[in-house]
């Protein structure tokens, strides 16, 4: 394939896939978020704008367009300007290696790397970077804090994923997406495998800073933590960094643990669709039942439970599959 | 010219530029993130010699732990600002001559080197094969980095535990 053409798919991918984040991941994942929370408070939730208040959100994000840019006084106009734009890319690169399904003519993937869990975690941990940008660049105690939580959980919890991932990947014997959905024909590795798959699904809650790990923008200690000082579309992108980064970690989740693609009669991309709604549906409710942590209780969870317990699965894991099955 | 050279230039370009803000920046802050954009081009360069591997660690250890460790610690010793003591680079002149004295050396060499090429097939599945070369061939290695690893994070509980 000549360069230009492959230079030209990644741009139409790009496109792509950030419009199918904003409008699925960002835009119907706060609509779906604000129905739950509500139904799940014994409330409606919104209910005015468009049919059941399906437009919402179309709604708000048009107001938060209009919006001005506020940029708070001896702020560092250059790191907060640019930290918006490294959390939702970092989020859309993710989905580089999530397969959607499968096609008469192979897997409806973006590119199987054949390092592609190697390529999410190491994507995944570049929101970080621009989370401690906002956070400094703000200028304000508060958004400050936010940041240095923020790296101190996610740089705890990325190890515990990590662990998870290689189970999986001693699993499959491979780093390969595809592969590993090609190896749960039989048994789902979430099945086989239910220690990683709890330890990637608390990992992954942390990693996208949610209830009951919201440290990080806990609204009665830090106001909303490193993006209180965002305004207007600012703010929205943020928005559609955390939930773009949601969307490919429950993507990920049923890569890895729930078969991908694979089930019965209906089509693959559909069935892929449904598993990643229930775990999306699993994260928000998870959001709305529990209360938050403590930092000093999140950070201890991670290296004292989370840590030693994923180790030893990954060991049993070893040896299981080298000397009693070999 | 290929899309290859392109790819080259361009991420060579970028690397140049955000190097040239890291060590001229007087904000310690920036510096530190401008290397984000630095260590990216290198996993760029990484993806050019097909040594993915190498890339997705180059962006998991580099670009998202190093940077953050870097962050974390300014934001920490200098009292969450990073800018109570301004960098000024008072030996911006031996600086550059080292530099320079280092890239005419790195050009020669460069230019002097017959290059092997054709020196073998990349397999099909990497992370295996490397695998497979850090249990086989490279034990000794393997294995001395690992007590390293091991050395530095006794080291660490150690200077952290000091307090009790």
């Amino acid at each position: 394939v000549p360069w230009y053409v492959e230079l030209a798919r990644a741009v139409v991918g790009t496109a792509v896939v950030f419009s199918g984040v904003a409008i699925i991941a960002a835009m119907f994942g706060v609509l779906l978020e604000r129905k739950i929370s509500g139904w799940i408070q014994s409330r409606l939730g919104p209910k005015h704008v468009g049919p059941q208040g399906l437009l919402q959100t179309i709604a708000d994000t048009i107001k938060l367009l209009q919006k001005e840019h506020i940029v708070p006084r001896h702020a560092d106009t250059k790191i907060f300007a640019t930290a918006v734009l490294v959390v939702p890319l970092a989020a859309l690169l993710d989905y580089v290696v999530i397969p959607f399904g499968t096609t008469r003519w192979g897997p409806l993937i973006f590119r199987d790397l054949n390092i592609g869990v190697l390529y999410f975690a190491a994507t995944s941990s570049l929101v970080v970077v621009g989370i401690l940008m906002a956070g400094w660049g703000s200028n304000n105690k508060y958004a400050l804090l936010g940041g240095l939580r923020s790296a101190a959980q996610m740089v705890s919890y990325e190890i515990p994923m990590g662990l998870a991932l290689i189970t999986v990947a001693l699993l499959a014997g491979s780093l390969s997406t595809v592969t590993i959905v090609n190896a749960q024909r039989h048994l789902w590795f979430g099945v086989a495998q239910p220690v990683a798959f709890l330890i990637f699904l608390i990992a992954a809650t942390a990693e996208v800073n949610r209830v009951p790990f919201d440290l990080v923008e806990a609204e009665s200690e830090l106001v909303a933590g490193y993006f209180s000082e965002y305004s207007g579309m600012r703010f929205a992108l943020f928005q559609l960094g955390e939930y773009g980064e949601m969307f490919a970690m429950a993507g990920m989740a049923v890569t890895l643990f729930l078969g991908g693609w694979r089930g019965p009669i209906l089509p693959p991309v559909l069935w892929f669709v449904i598993k990643l709604y229930a775990l999306i549906f699993v994260f928000m409710w998870v959001r709305w039942t529990l209360p938050r942590f403590r930092i000093d209780q999140l950070l201890g969870f991670s290296w004292k439970v989370l840590i030693p317990v994923s180790l030893v699965n990954l060991v049993v894991t070893a040896f299981v599959l080298m000397v009693v099955r070999p | 010219v290929t899309g290859e050279a392109i790819a080259f230039y361009v991420l060579a370009g970028a690397m140049l530029a955000s190097g040239v803000v890291v060590v001229t920046s007087p904000n310690i802050v920036h510096s530190a993130v401008a290397l984000v954009p630095a260590f990216l081009g290198v996993t760029g360069l990484y993806i050019l010699l097909h040594a993915e591997f190498v890339a997705g660690v180059q962006v998991l250890i580099y670009a998202g732990a190093i940077t953050v460790l870097i962050l974390f610690v300014i934001m920490l010793t200098q009292g969450g600002t990073g800018l109570q003591f301004p960098e000024r680079n008072e030996q911006g002149v031996i600086g550059f001559a080292v530099a320079v004295a280092l890239a005419a050396m790195l050009a020669v060499g460069v230019t002097h080197t017959a290059w092997g090429r054709g020196g073998g097939t990349l397999p099909a599945y990497t992370p295996g094969a490397i695998g497979q070369s850090f249990l086989g061939p490279n034990l000794l290695l393997f294995e001395g980095t690992s007590v390293v690893l091991l050395v530095s994070l006794i080291g660490a509980i150690i200077i952290a535990r000091k307090e009790e």
